[in-house]
């Protein structure tokens, strides 16, 4: 396979197996299926009454649809399976991974990655991870990887210090399903000074018709320690809507440095409801890269709180909107300490009937001193009917600071498109090239593995959107 | 040899297809000939060249175009353009963020089969051999598309385009406007190294000026949506001389 990162693609995501469950929590959400989760993870009471307090702080909270689209409205929690599993321990080598699962992964290429490039690899099946594996040079070095559910029993000591308390579960309504019903997801500690070299990845796969995945990664990079971290996200096309709602925290300690890259390429009828957020303290580094193809609806604001001095913050978006879709993604910057810096670079594409909404908030209070912050953003337009919407929310008080905000809506022209087929490349190819020209600047910050990938992602949806 | 023969041809806007811009024309060129298309501003030379690439403004209301007895006209643009016709366009458009050396290359692999790839390491020595010809700095090829550039440098990155893409026919609408004379003949000089017997052109030119550089083999002047007078180089010239003002009193009588 020339590709490395070949499996993210919605085309040759478009598959699934017949899976025996072993666990499973039936349709529906109640107090009883936090429970049934609980106790088939075996977990300890602070947990369990940590998830029950989110239950009700889920179901008391309205639907943001005040300020979101009614599309929120149209998800029937009544219809979703929020834990499913066959009931095993992930297992260290693609060997043991029972067949059916496996081949699922083997079809989208993750085994073939793994021996590439990357340093460690976790791949979640529905509701648990079903493998994790580290290099053993990495793991030497005291480099934790694990999943959610094994972090709670193998390091409860640094877990209980750090879950929870960056986004806390009663931010929004979809953090606390999340802090209810979690499952899954990455556990990360990178001890002081360690860097580790190759990225650790993430592969999210949903298999189950009607499922709700609802994945919770933490990652705490320590002082002066660096960490790449890439996620990619798959499911099949069902006819009826799939959750996937995560909440993701990273804590980046002094001088140390955490860069997130998710590309994600859901399905067309995926809700992606999701929760990213980071604490930067002094002089640390947190950048996510941020890709968002495919799914119904995505929300999706990663943030950096810039808590110690000289902290800074990044978030490099990309999102694209075909026919049917709506991309609401943006970023937040909360400055919360002097001399921090913040950037936002969010690009859009809204293609046919699609919509791209940019939501940025920018905070810099009034006793700050020498805080920075870059916003651009830029949408591009493939056809008359494509929407896109920017509020960006810049608060700042103080008169030391520099901030910069710069947006821009451009279409792609008749005149550009048929400059290019007059070159004797097709409407699809003309298209492509036009949108990576749009993201190029960003997409040539990416590591290789994903640039490929992304172009790739974006020839085969413009493939698709010309008639 | 090939051609391509231009039979009858009616076209208008296609927002505005009862009124003809270009009348009935027919011109038949070979590859190996160069052919000079001159006359006043406003009678159709660039609608004729650009309803021969299928630009969706125009619409060809009737006859033919065809090349080696084959009509185009079914084609998509970039159909024709693959089966060898090249506008060099006379305003090219900017594609921002795509390098002049990705685009070529993606020009290139549009006309392999399903499963092919451009080969990199050959294609980037073909496409610095051609721009070493054409006496473009290789630093050019990392530029966006257009981009930025001066009249000169688009009109540069057109020829270098037609050099990489090796066309059977080329149309070059207006390559001398907006060029100094320095730019002029470097254009000149490129156009004259893709001149042989696989290459044929119809040069669309306001000025005689470009036909000092570029010797025709045929001069042919349009008015009004039509071929009035075909001739030698000799007749660019003659119009050099006595402007276009005797083309139209000639042809008003002639159609009085």
């Amino acid at each position: 396979m020339e590709n490395p990162a070949e499996g993210i693609d919605q085309s040759a995501g478009n598959f699934n197996y017949d899976v025996k469950y072993e666990f499973d929590a039936g349709s529906g959400l109640t107090e009883n299926t936090v429970r049934y989760i609980s106790d088939v993870k075996k977990e300890e009471d602070w947990i369990k009454e940590f998830r029950l307090k989110a239950y009700k702080v889920f179901m008391d909270k309205p639907m943001p649809t005040n300020w979101a689209t009614d599309d929120l409205n149209n998800i029937d929690f009544d219809k979703i399976r929020y834990y499913l599993s066959q009931g095993q321990a992930p297992k260290r080598t693609w060997d043991e991974v029972p067949d059916d699962i496996k081949k699922t992964f083997e079809r989208l290429g993750i085994p073939e990655q793994e021996r590439k490039f990357l340093a460690g690899v976790e791949a979640q099946f529905d509701s648990e991870a079903a493998y994790s594996n580290i290099k053993e040079i990495v793991a030497k070095e005291g480099v934790i990887f694990t999943g959610s559910t094994e972090a709670l029993r193998e390091h409860p000591e640094i877990f209980r210090k750090w879950f929870g308390k960056v986004i806390p579960t009663s931010d929004n309504k979809f953090s606390a399903l999340n802090s209810a019903v979690f499952s899954g997801g990455s556990f990360i500690y990178v001890p002081p000074g360690v860097k580790v070299s190759q990225p650790l990845q993430a592969y999210f796969r949903i298999n189950a018709e009607n499922f709700g995945q609802f994945e919770r990664t933490l990652i705490i990079v320590d002082e002066g320690a660096e960490l790449t971290y890439m996620e990619g996200c798959t499911a099949p096309k069902f006819s009826t809507a799939t959750l996937h709602s995560a909440v993701v925290e990273l804590v980046a300690m002094k001088n140390a440095k955490i860069q997130y890259i998710t590309v994600q390429n859901w399905a067309s009828n995926v809700y992606n409801l999701v929760t990213k957020r980071g604490i930067a303290h002094e002089g640390a580094e947190i950048k996510w890269i941020d890709c968002n193809i495919g799914s119904r609806l995505t929300m999706k604001y990663p943030g950096v709180i810039l808590k110690g001095k000289g902290a800074r913050g990044e978030v490099l978006s990309i999102a694209l909107a075909n026919d049917g879709q709506h991309q609401d993604t943006g970023a937040k910057m909360i400055h919360a300490a002097d001399n921090t810096t913040s950037s936002i670079v969010a690009k859009s594409i809204s293609v046919g009937k699609g919509r791209s909404t940019y939501r940025g908030v920018v905070h810099i209070p009034k006793h700050l001193k020498g805080c920075k912050n870059n916003t651009e953003c830029d949408a591009l337009l493939i056809n008359s009917s494509s929407r896109t919407d920017t509020y960006p929310a810049i608060t700042v008080r103080g008169d030391d600071h520099a901030v910069q905000h710069e947006a821009s809506v451009s279409k792609v022209s008749e005149e550009m498109i048929f400059y290019m087929q007059q070159r004797g490349l097709n409407e699809a190819q003309a298209m492509s090239l036009a949108v990576n020209g749009f993201v190029n600047d960003l997409v040539s910050q990416f590591p290789m593995e994903y640039s490929v990938e992304l172009k790739r992602l974006i020839d085969l949806e413009m493939e698709g959107s010309v008639g | 040899m090939k051609t391509l023969e231009i039979r009858d041809l009616t076209v208008a806007l296609t927002d505005s297809p009862d009124q003809p811009i270009v009348k009935a024309l027919s011109l038949t060129i070979n590859t190996g000939e160069v052919h000079a298309i001159m006359g006043p501003n406003g009678t159709g030379k660039s609608t004729l060249s650009k309803a021969i690439a299928g630009h969706p403004d125009y619409k060809i209301t009737s006859g033919d175009v065809l090349i080696d007895g084959e009509s185009i006209l079914e084609m998509e643009p970039d159909e024709r353009a693959r089966a060898g016709i090249f506008l060099a366009f006379q305003y090219p458009a900017e594609i921002p963020g795509v390098s002049i050396a990705n685009f070529l290359r993606a020009a290139e692999q549009a006309r392999l089969a399903d499963g092919e790839n451009v080969d990199a390491a050959a294609y980037y020595k073909r496409l610095y051999s051609k721009m070493d010809d054409l006496k473009i700095d290789r630093k050019f090829t990392a530029r966006s598309v257009n981009e930025g550039f001066s009249g000169g440098e688009k009109k540069r990155c057109e020829i270098l385009q037609m050099a990489m893409l090796e066309p059977t026919f080329a149309l070059m609408d207006e390559t001398d406007s907006g060029l100094d004379i320095d730019a002029l003949k470097i254009v000149a000089e490129g156009v004259n190294r893709l001149r042989g017997d696989d290459l044929g052109v119809m040069m669309i030119t306001h000025y005689q000026r470009l036909l000092d550089y570029i010797v025709p083999d045929f001069v042919h002047v349009m008015y009004d949506g039509r071929i009035v007078k075909s001739g030698d180089k000799s007749l660019a010239i003659e119009l050099e001389a006595k402007g276009y003002d005797w083309i139209k009193e000639e042809f008003a009588t002639t159609t009085a």
